[in-house]
Parts: C-alpha cells; structure tokens; sequence
C-alpha cells in the first residue's frame, strides 16, 4: 500500500462509526451531501482524524474540504509539513 | 436549489429567497397548529424589570438578562434624561470622528473604575465589541482557538478576519491543551473563553483554562456578558471569582444585560490597547452610541459597584428556582444553579413550543431556544433571573410551571 492507500484506508475507518446511514464510501464521497453531517458530528471526526495522525485541521481548512478524497490529500499534505 | 424563473423581459432570474424555503416550511407547519410565534412577541407595555404586558396580560419576565434590574432605577432614568436635554438625541457620527462625547469618555472612565484596568473602549453593542476584537487582533498567520460553544459574535468575528481557527470541545481543559499543543511554534495566538455560556448557563473553568493557554504562550480574552454584575467580589465577572484577573489580556463586556442599556466593551491593560481605536473596522465605520445611552450606562456601572444586596439576592432567586424546578420533575441542563440562567431541557420542538406557549398563558415569559442557537441539537426553555424578582414572584413562578408542565405533559 502507499502513504496515500494507507491514509485513505484509516480514514475510512474512521468515518465507520459515523456512517450512521452506511452510506457506500468513496474517495467522492461528501460529508455534508452525502453522510449528511451536523457541525457537531463534524467536530468529534475532526477531532479523531487529529488525534489519528497528530495533526490540527484547522475550521479554515475545514471549510474547503467537502469529500473523502479532499481530506485523505489533506492530511497527507499537513503530514509532510509536520 | 434555486427556483429559476422566466421574467417578462424574456431572460431569467433565480429567486435567491429559494434557499430559505425549507425553513419557511418548517416555520408554517409550527404555526399550523395553532402554537404563538415564540420568536415574534411583542411587550405592550413594561412596568418594570420584571413585570409587563403582554397581549393585554400581565407577564412575568423571565427571560430578559435584565439580571440587575438596573432598567427602571431612578438614578439611571435621570441620568439619561438629563444627556438627552444637554446633548441631544444622537451623535450622528463615529468614535473617530463627530461621535465621541463627554459622555462616552465618562463611559469609559466608569469601566476603567470598575474593571479596574488601565483602558476601556465602548462600542455600540457587545456584538461589535467581539466583531472588532476578532478580526483585528489575530492576523492571517495567527491563531484564534475558541470553544464550540462560543457565542454567534465571536464566530462572526472569526469569519470578519483572517486567522486560522481552530475549535474545542466546550469546556474541556484536557482538549483546549491537546489542541493548543498541536500548534506550529510561529504566529500569534489568543483564546477565547466565556465566563458564563447563556444557553445553558453553565461556567467555564477558567483558572484550569486561563493556565493551560499561559503554558502555551496564548493572549486570553473572555467574554463576561452573562457574568458582569455579580461574579467575583467586585461583580466583574467569573474570570475575577477565578482569581485569574492578571493572566487575561481582554474582557468583553455588553451594557445590554446587567447593566441595563445597550452597547458592548473591552477593557484591557495592555500597553498598547488604544490603537485598537484605529484599526477595529465596527468601531470606526458606525455610529456610536446616543449621549443618553452612555449616560445611562455609566451611571448604572457606577451603582453596581456597590450592588452587593441586589447580587446576594440574585443567587438567592437562582438557587430557589433551580431546586424548585428540579423538585417538579424538570430536567435542567446544569446539576447545580451555575449562573442566573436556569436552562430547562425538552424533548423536541413541539413539546418545547407547547410548553412555551402554556407558561405564557399563566402569565411567565422565558426565552425559546432551539438548533442553531444551542450546542448538539438541543431544545431548550431559557429562565434569566433578575435581582428585582421578589422571593413571592419567583414561588408564583414555580407555581405557574408546575401548572403548564402539567397541563403540557411535560412532568407528571
């Protein structure tokens, strides 16, 4: 697996405990259209994808990220930065 | 999605009302059955801090952060009519320009007394006070680490600027510290806390948290609107109960509660805090507050510096109505009275719009809160209480909830 795959596949599992509808993920999936989020639902993610890789998304960059494959490209980038 | 349609002139426009019409939907279908608007009352009259008219009936005021019951005093009253004779209904102007009187200085001066601090800058409401001091002070490489439950203005504020922003779970000190910890070591960094959260009236453990930013080299500002009056020995606010008076760089304060008017204030000793007149756009590009506004403003912070009675008895009447309510059967959002606001719990919209409307029928106005406004979802009935509740009105009341959670099936 690369960085990438591997990233994509914590990630995913850590949407499972959210996917209330279990809605089929894929990297176009979107958490507000699709997995229908609240702010409240999107706080505690955020904060289990921080505490995952160590690093804070901050609501600035929160705010551009609207699928699956938009957050594995950003943790990737904030893990290199880091 | 937006509704297109064809105009006479052959092209077409999108109604950009179109985004709103699930909430006008939802809105109809409440007032289908028959409930008031809980968001569209009128006061006919009002006859005192506690008392008024409300569809020709005489209400209770249970839901007006009038926490001082400073609105009718006398003193007040006469300081304001007195500005308005000398200076005129209004300044017509900015701070910066036309809009700065006597009146606003003694103002600032009557903050600086209470607060006990070396500067004071009075705006024209607390909602500009947290807009000016969020998009001013942290810049685009700073950070601004907030609670989740932070209030709409300190959001906006955030969305006026352009720092980064970063959230945590409200309240907890163990996350604030995780989050704080996370950060890359450059750029500015500020907290922001409240001292009392007015949707459910719960405190923050300011000591733990003030300490935990410190350790991370943060400026700390907290927003005591709901705390300002009777907290701490000197009323400032829950940041003083806390003793941690040195370690916070701003205060934010609204005259609009305990003290009775309107407009909002920071107050801070930092060497270099007046700039801030300068560059805070909702303090240069508005009118400052009318002369009997601060007039009135300056002479209630005076007086409630010596307010010692009217606070015990606030407490008082919180206590009382948090047992009270607790006793019949209510679920409140905080296990021990925390605050002058007693939040009662409810199940849904419905049941929480029912009971509203019940408790006005007996002649009890309380604040109706619901999603977005309050933290995960939840639908809340508001109780502010006032130092000018009589230990009688607070058991009628009680009496009063107790007949409309009956008759609403809310207790049993």
């Amino acid at each position: 697996m690369t960085d990438r795959e591997e990233t994509l596949a914590k990630v995913t599992g850590l949407i499972a405990p959210f996917n209330k509808k279990g809605i089929k993920l894929t990297e176009a999936t979107s958490f507000a259209g699709d997995l229908e989020w609240d702010s409240l639902t999107v706080m505690d993610f955020v904060a289990a994808i921080e505490d995952e890789f160590d690093i804070l998304i901050t609501m600035n960059m929160q705010a551009e990220i609207e699928t699956v494959g938009q957050l594995v490209d950003a943790v990737e980038d904030l893990r290199n930065e880091g | 999605m937006n509704k297109v349609e064809t105009e006479a002139w052959g092209g077409t426009r999108v109604d950009l009302f179109s985004k709103f019409d699930a909430l006008i939907a939802e809105r109809q279908a409440l007032l289908d059955t028959g409930v008031r608007d809980p968001f569209a009352i009128v006061m006919d009259k009002v006859l005192s801090p506690t008392l008024a008219i409300i569809q020709g009936k005489e209400t209770i005021l249970l839901g007006t952060y009038n926490y001082m019951g400073m609105t009718f005093d006398p003193d007040v009253i006469e300081a304001g009519k007195r500005a308005l004779d000398e200076y005129g209904s209004g300044t017509t102007g900015s701070r910066v320009l036309n809009g700065t009187y006597q009146g606003h200085k003694e103002c600032e001066q009557a903050l600086k007394d209470y607060y006990g601090t070396r500067h004071a800058m009075v705006f024209s409401t607390g909602y500009q006070a947290n807009l000016g001091l969020m998009s001013t002070i942290a810049g685009k490489d700073d950070y601004i680490i907030l609670d989740a439950d932070s209030h709409a203005s300190i959001y906006d504020g955030c969305a006026l600027g352009n720092a980064q922003i970063v959230r945590f779970r409200h309240n907890s000190v163990e996350d604030l510290d995780k989050r704080l910890g996370r950060l890359p070591p450059e750029g500015g960094r500020l907290v922001v806390l409240e001292g009392v959260y007015s949707m459910l009236g719960d405190i923050a453990p300011l000591k733990e948290m003030v300490a935990v930013a410190r350790k991370h080299g943060a400026m700390v500002a907290v927003d005591e609107a709901h705390g300002m009056g009777f907290f701490g020995a000197n009323g400032r606010g829950v940041f003083e109960e806390a003793g941690v008076e040195d370690d916070v760089d701003f205060v934010i304060g609204t005259f609009s509660k305990s003290v009775g008017t309107v407009g909002g204030f920071i107050v801070s000793n930092h060497p270099k805090f007046e700039v801030l007149r300068l560059v805070c756009r909702p303090y240069v590009f508005t009118a400052s507050l009318p002369p009997s506004v601060v007039a009135t403003a300056a002479t209630s912070i005076r007086k409630l510096m010596q307010a010692g009675a009217k606070r015990a008895h606030l407490w008082e009447n919180s206590r009382r109505l948090h047992q009270g309510l607790r006793d019949l059967g209510f679920r409140l959002a905080t296990e021990k009275p925390e605050s002058a606001i007693i939040a009662i719990l409810l199940p849904d919209q419905q049941t929480t719009v029912a009971m509203w409307q019940a408790l006005l029928e007996q002649g009890v106005y309380v604040n109706m809160a619901r999603p977005p406004a309050t933290p995960a979802g939840m639908f809340l009935l508001r109780c502010s209480l006032c130092a000018e509740h009589s230990s009688e009105q607070v058991e009628q009341i009680l009496e009063k909830f107790a007949a409309a959670g009956r008759a609403t099936g809310c207790i049993g």
